[in-house]
């Protein structure tokens, strides 16, 4: 579609919202994660017409229904897929994927993988709460070993996946942490979002009210949560603490929290969110809490044409050499030979 | 005519230069290539023997032959695999030298089956073809073993002298396939033309054939395989929308050659995601529809049923799109290169839910073409995904297509969504379809998804009598496509003792047995569906008036319980799993059983 677009100046968030009830739990972190992008989106001036939501199942898959955009809810784990054909069909559209822990990582971990690889300029967002809501309580692939729930009353013996290593893995061009409590920090974390070329990533930490109620309680909890989380600032080094008395340096192989009156300021691993390799920004996606401060913000924003550019690029080249594209041209092809 | 020879041979290449070269001499063709699924097996054994026959006549041919007259068996093992096909008194050509005790020992020959006698009723031509071709390219100056591989081209050279076909248009296809390795190019040649230039100075055969050119209907031709077919059928349906055509697809033996035509058309803004599995595949079509392109996937029977979910999706969200399947034995795995017709059954019913799909078949390679465009056409107008059967047998099968000319072409008219006063995402418009509002439309955006939809609204409903409404709505919608499906013609009387029903690709087959069992005096006529869902209106009504029908299918009986249940007939089978198409002479024993001898 060549349809201008409209910069939809002076856009209210209020306008995001559509007329149906949104029915997730009181407390959920979804709620928030809805509030935050409404307001983004609004604050840029993101055209309705050109808006695409998708999602795949479970209680974030229903965050289309709550936006008043083009949407599709789809099946389960399949929304990055669906969301390609959108984004091939017509690559001027903004196309947002919503998906969870499950959702993403375990039925649709293989779309995940391959969009990712694929550089398709998707927005996708992870909310992950570590915990299968809308089927009332199992673990997760995210869940941690040994977490007690219906289908593991005796703890869980899965090791779990961590999204950001993932997506890393899968050399993601953009890919980044947030907490769903957060709300500057997880309104940033959107902005930049936006402005990706290819595909973005997002993993929120996601409260789940009630099946997992305070899996992030270390990284919210206002009083200590400084103390277990670091903000990844481009070109800074990586400090923390209640106090910013602490900062994490590499030592050979691995990574170790140090006290800043103790160490040099130049010891401390500086983050460049735009290295090309991404060994740097798998290690940070290594660091677990209690151990280490777990990063929150960008681990990766790299440069490199998306896979629809480079889809309607081969089809420019070859209109430009073969010409208009007439049916004539189709037919009569290879050996041909007249009857009659 | 069939080629048979191992893996490694070049008999696809053979027969399809064959082909080509008597479709532009003006003959009627029809091929079936028969090869195994691994590419290269154990050398010299049946395992690895691959084969192709082409059909050419001066008279219009509706399959490849049941049987072959001429056989070039390029070893043992080629030999035993084929020689069963080959009729009495037929040609026999084999490459004496591999005839050795090696490749006997692996084609489990006892004893040297040219020394025998065993085959004295055939005209048996002991050619050294390989010697023979290594003597003909010395001056191109190729190692032994890249030698030895132009033996191909000399059976080719000596198989066109046999029936006096010119050598130029493969001349001219080995140029420009190996123009830039010009010894290649020369040995090649050179090897074609030795063959043919033996058949003209050994004198042992003693006859030639001229095959006249076959009398088709007026116009520009060119030889297609169904997957071909298909695939400009897409193309063009796409063009007549004037929409981007977006094939989703996962690669899949037999109907990984779609993906490969299809992505040699961008020009036409043919947009093809390989994708990384069937079901993101049939996803991602499901998402290029929503956005208002025209919609493909192609696939075969196991990826079909990974598709399945997300057709359901299509079905619920109501989007247009094209299912092909090239259908291939199954279960499972099952036979990957041969042919069969048991997704019926998965196409109609192979979703959860109530959950119905207009499905059509296409009847020949060249078919391929017109069917694609129709199962589009119907895509668009009812809203619908729709599921389109073509086989391993037409996929890889050829015959003379001709080039469609002005105003032959049906229009295919989109009608997108434009007005917010009036937009309601499940309102329901002429033919039962909803209206199709696509993203980047100003003031449309909506919500759509595999939740039940509120009539009208499509906002997500529970309510229990909505949901009964949109499950008839939907049925609805499915059964207002026989408004589009012409009545069914029936070929042959139309009133009497037995009638012959078949759909898909046994079209051929079936037709030339029934042609052959009237011109005998048989009272048996023939019904061939194209479409499978909805069937034709008025098939009921042409049942009632044979006392006997029987279905021929090659399958456990899939359309025969179909027609059972929905006509209430006492249908008969003829029923075939062998992964090879029907002979003409299965269908007509069939009929002389029923029949039992009864006359027009």
């Amino acid at each position: 579609m060549s349809v201008a677009r409209v910069e939809t100046a002076g856009i209210t968030p209020k306008e995001y919202k559509t007329d149906q009830q949104v029915k997730w739990c009181p407390g959920c972190g979804d709620h928030s994660i809805l509030i935050q992008l409404q307001k983004v989106l609004a604050t840029r001036g993101a055209d309705r017409d050109h808006t695409v939501f998708v999602s795949g199942i479970g209680c974030s898959s229903r965050f289309p229904y709550y936006m008043n955009t083009y949407g599709i809810h789809g099946i389960h784990g399949r929304a990055p897929a669906i969301a390609t054909g959108v984004k091939c069909a017509n690559p001027e559209l903004d196309v947002w994927v919503v998906t969870g822990d499950g959702d993403g990582l375990s039925i649709g971990g293989n779309h995940f993988i391959h969009t990712a690889r694929r550089n398709v300029g998707l927005k996708i967002i992870l909310f992950n709460n570590r915990i299968y809501g809308l089927t009332k309580g199992q673990y997760s692939p995210t869940s941690e070993l040994g977490t007690r729930t219906k289908s593991s009353p005796g703890g869980s013996i899965d090791y779990p996946v961590h999204p950001i290593s993932l997506a890393i893995g899968a050399e993601v061009t953009f890919a980044a942490r947030a907490v769903d409590t957060d709300v500057p920090h997880l309104q940033y974390v959107l902005r930049r979002m936006m402005e990706h070329r290819g595909t973005a990533f997002l993993e929120v930490y996601q409260n789940c009210q009630v099946y997992n109620a305070n899996a992030y309680g270390w990284a919210t909890d206002r009083q200590t949560r400084n103390e277990h989380i670091v903000y990844l600032e481009h070109g800074k080094p990586l400090i923390f603490g209640t106090n910013r008395d602490k900062g994490i340096r590499l030592r050979g192989d691995a990574f170790e929290v140090v006290e800043l009156a103790k160490a040099s300021q130049d010891e401390l691993v500086v983050h460049d969110e735009k290295a090309a390799n991404p060994s740097m920004a798998f290690r940070l996606a290594q660091m677990h809490y209690p151990e280490f401060p777990e990063p929150l913000g960008i681990f990766r924003a790299i440069e490199k044409p998306a896979y629809e550019e480079l889809l309607t690029g081969q089809i420019a080249a070859a209109r430009k050499k073969e010409g208009p594209p007439k049916l004539e041209r189709l037919f009569h092809a290879g050996e041909m030979w007249k009857v009659g | 005519m069939r080629f048979a020879g191992d893996s490694g041979d070049g008999m696809q290449l053979v027969g399809s230069q064959f082909t080509a070269t008597s479709a532009v001499f003006g003959n009627d063709i029809a091929t079936f290539p028969d090869y195994p699924a691994e590419i290269r097996a154990p050398l010299g054994t049946p395992a690895g023997v691959s084969g192709f026959q082409v059909n050419f006549a001066s008279r219009h041919v509706f399959t490849p032959g049941d049987r072959a007259d001429v056989l070039v068996a390029m070893n043992p093992a080629a030999l035993k695999v084929n020689v069963g096909d080959l009729v009495d008194g037929g040609i026999l050509v084999v490459n004496a030298d591999e005839f050795d005790e090696t490749n006997l020992q692996r084609a489990q020959y006892g004893a040297n089956p040219l020394e025998t006698g065993e085959l004295s009723r055939f005209r048996l031509y002991k050619v050294p073809i390989t010697t023979q071709t290594l003597e003909a390219v010395k001056q191109a100056g190729l190692g032994p073993r890249d030698a030895g591989r132009c033996k191909n081209f000399y059976a080719l050279g000596l198989v066109y002298w046999l029936f006096d076909r010119p050598l130029e248009p493969t001349e001219r296809w080995i140029n420009s396939k190996f123009g830039k390795v010009p010894a290649v190019a020369q040995a090649n040649t050179l090897a074609l033309r030795a063959g043919y230039a033996y058949g003209e100075t050994a004198e042992i055969f003693t006859v030639r054939y001229r095959v006249k050119p076959a009398d088709l209907p007026a116009g520009t031709y060119r030889n297609l395989t169904g997957n071909q077919a298909t695939a400009l059928g897409l193309v063009a349906a796409a063009q007549l929308a004037g929409r981007p055509l977006f094939y989703g697809s996962y690669p899949i033996t037999p109907a990984s050659e779609i993906l490969h035509e299809l992505s040699t058309h961008h020009s036409f803004d043919v947009r093809v995601f390989q994708a990384e599995d069937e079901i993101a595949a049939m996803c991602s079509v499901v998402g290029a529809a929503f956005a208002g392109a025209i919609a493909v996937t192609g696939t075969s029977g196991p990826g079909m049923a990974l598709k399945q979910e997300a057709i359901g999706l299509a079905v619920m969200t109501e989007l247009p799109c094209v299912i092909v399947n090239v259908q291939r034995g199954g279960p499972s795995t099952g036979l990957p290169t041969k042919t069969e017709q048991a997704d019926l059954w998965q196409a109609m019913l192979g979703r959860n839910g109530e959950c119905p799909v207009p499905v059509v078949a296409a009847r020949s390679p060249a078919d391929c073409f017109w069917t694609a465009l129709e199962a589009t056409r119907v895509a668009v107008k009812y809203m619908t995904p729709v599921i389109m059967l073509s086989d391993g047998y037409l996929a890889q099968g050829s015959e003379p297509w001709r080039a469609p000319e002005d105003g032959e072409l049906p229009a295919l008219e989109v009608r997108f969504a434009t007005d917010p006063a009036t937009f309601e995402p499940y309102a329901r418009l002429e033919n039962g379809e909803r209206p199709w509002a696509i993203p980047g439309t100003p003031g449309l955006h909506h919500r759509i998804g595999g939740l039940e939809k509120e009539h009208v609204s499509g906002n997500v409903c529970y309510v229990p009598e909505n949901h009964q409404r949109m499950v008839e709505l939907r049925a609805q919608k499915v059964a207002n496509v026989a408004r589009d499906v012409p009545d069914q013609e029936v070929f042959g009387a139309q009133r009497g003792e037995l009638l012959v029903v078949s759909w898909g690709g046994t079209f051929g087959c079936v037709r030339t047995a029934i042609e052959q069992a009237r011109d005998n005096g048989k009272d048996v006529s023939h019904v061939h569906l194209r479409w499978l869902n909805p069937m034709p209106r008025n098939l009921g009504e042409i049942l009632s008036r044979f006392r006997k029908v029987l279905v021929c299918e090659l399958n456990m009986g899939q359309l025969q319980l179909l027609l059972r249940g929905r006509y209430l007939v006492d249908a008969a089978g003829l029923h075939k799993v062998q992964g090879r198409p029907f002979m003409v002479s299965e269908v007509l024993d069939k009929v002389d059983e029923l029949l039992g001898g009864k006359a027009l």
